[in-house]
């Protein structure tokens, strides 16, 4: 019984290696983006920044600060976001509920992947030519429901597959005491899924909130801080994207500083909401 | 005695293997019926039928009658959740629902709107955990979630969850098969107390259980009823050979 060196001892070595080289190229490529972020950003990183909005020869490199895109950002991803999560629960359960893996509700499926495989450029021209032909201008409305529908095909398809992984014993539990099935849907499986419904709502929050191109043409850009619904609005994105294009260094460093910013808010939101999903999970059947 | 439930001439397909071949059968009120026979014979095929599990399976044809109190269960003008409501089920392993352990219990009186406040509903569920047995071990824990009990203790809330929206009829799919030897004697005795009250049907697959629960004995083999009648008599005197041999433990 000489231990021999085997091919499948070779192969599992060989399958860990590249599972740990892997596993090493995605963190080295995180830690560098956000070393980038934070050597060229932090120094810029003063409560100036966020806490007012541009002032005269601010995109020369003078004072001001970047409140009215961090308050721009906030408002139109998350009130897209919340809107997107209106319609894309009742999908979500109609899809696993009456439709189930029929094929109506694998064409529903498929529609949804090809919605978010589409680039968001698309969905900011689509939402600017629907804009055009109502009258209305970059707006904070605007730009919310752009990147609503930019959430919604996200959201929608990882409620989907968080739901249909509900275990079939839980769902005929409760069919056994004689509920319908929409009493199931909203009394246990979404206690049940709900920290897998928070994460799908939080990954559509995340795409959108970095947005740049769908909120080029639907949202503008202003130095204000947003008060109406009908005037334009800044964003974090572009807040980089026109800091970035500038030839002062100044600037440029402030371009890192916002991009830190829409990470560090996308961070909080990220270890709130696993927060709360704890808690949440006190109830659920493992 | 005026049977419970009739089965009349059912027939059940999977596609296109005949799972239940002409079953006619009576269970009468107030006793235990035991289904056995060795895995494969059908017997919780029969039972899905009763509470119309049986839909949940894609591409099953069932015809037929099953009669509960003379009304066709399967007939267009009946309401599904009213049959499952009147014939509770224990399922093979314990499933709570992923709230509490007092919330288990009530949901079933909620759904089905049985009562008018919050006080009467609390009361009912310390009621139908004293049924089940379970009172005492959880009354100082039931806003614990219902996963924090043992498997045995899980299995018994299932039991008092089911008995609170009132059915008349208990099914059990051999109920006690995931459990340790001592929760499975709980669940015996608790089923043994219950049958004064409601109409019970358990499947099992261990000949021991069926002797200590039996009144009456259904004998299934390859889809199809063998034998069938009082417990004493099927055991003690069967008439058909393959009863024999199963009895026997040839099979």
């Amino acid at each position: 019984m000489k231990k021999k060196i085997h091919r499948r001892y070779l192969a599992e070595f060989v399958a860990r290696v590249l599972m740990i080289g892997s596993f090493a190229l995605v963190a080295l490529i995180l830690g560098l983006i956000l070393w980038t972020l934070i050597q060229k950003g932090l120094p810029s990183l003063t409560w100036e920044m966020v806490s007012q909005t541009p002032k005269g020869g601010f995109y020369l490199g003078k004072e001001g600060g970047i409140l009215n895109a961090i308050l721009g950002s906030l408002y139109m991803a998350g009130g897209g976001t919340l809107i997107a999560l209106i319609f894309s629960l009742p999908i979500a359960i109609y899809l696993n509920t009456y439709l189930g893996s029929s094929r109506w509700g694998n064409y529903v499926r498929l529609v949804l992947d090809i919605l978010w495989g589409i680039p968001s450029i698309v969905y900011g021209a689509f939402g600017f030519i629907i804009m055009l032909s109502m009258g209305m201008r970059a707006s904070l409305l605007g730009g919310t429901i752009t990147l609503t529908l930019l959430a919604l095909p996200i959201m929608t398809r990882a409620m989907d597959e968080v739901i249909r992984r509900m275990p079939t014993d839980l769902s005929e539990a409760a069919l056994a005491l004689g509920s319908t099935r929409l009493e199931i849907a909203l009394r246990v499986t979404l206690p049940q899924m709900l920290p897998g419904i928070l994460t799908a709502v939080l990954l559509a929050f995340g795409r959108v909130i970095g947005d740049a191109a769908s909120v080029l043409f639907t949202a503008g850009y202003t130095d204000n801080i947003p008060t109406t619904l009908f005037r334009p609005v800044a964003s974090l994105p572009l807040a980089v994207f026109f800091q970035l294009g500038t030839p002062f260094p100044e600037v440029q460093q402030r371009a890192y500083a916002s991009a830190l910013i829409l990470t560090i808010l996308v961070l909080i939101l990220s270890i709130g909401s696993r927060l709360i999903s704890s808690r949440l999970n006190k109830y659920t059947i493992k | 005695m005026q049977p419970h439930i009739q089965v009349k001439n059912l027939n059940v397909h999977y596609g296109r293997t005949h799972v239940l071949k002409d079953i006619n059968l009576e269970i009468l009120p107030q006793q235990i019926t035991v289904i056995m026979g060795p895995s494969g014979c059908g017997k919780t095929t029969l039972l899905k039928t009763l509470n119309r599990f049986i839909e949940l399976v894609d591409g099953t044809r069932v015809t037929g009658q099953i009669l509960l109190d003379g009304q066709d269960i399967y007939s267009n003008d009946v309401d599904v959740t009213e049959v499952r409501k009147r014939i509770g089920l224990l399922a093979q392993r314990p499933q709570p629902l992923p709230m509490s352990i007092a919330a288990n219990v009530a949901y079933g009186m909620q759904i089905h709107r049985m009562k008018s406040n919050r006080q009467e509903v609390r009361k009912s569920v310390q009621h139908y955990l004293e049924v089940a047995g379970l009172w005492e071990e959880v009354s100082h824990r039931l806003n614990d979630p219902a996963t924090s009990l043992s498997t045995g203790q899980q299995q018994r809330l299932c039991l008092a969850r089911g008995l609170a929206i009132e059915p008349e009829i208990i099914l059990g799919d051999e109920p006690t098969s995931a459990l340790d030897p001592i929760s499975s004697q709980h669940i015996e005795k608790r089923l043994l107390t219950l049958k004064d009250t409601y109409t019970t049907i358990i499947v099992t697959h261990t000949l021991r259980q069926a002797k200590r629960l039996a009144d009456q004995v259904i004998f299934m083999y390859l889809g199809e009823v063998i034998e069938a009648g009082p417990a004493d008599a099927v055991f003690n005197h069967p008439k058909v050979e393959r009863t024999q041999q199963y009895l026997a433990g040839l099979f």
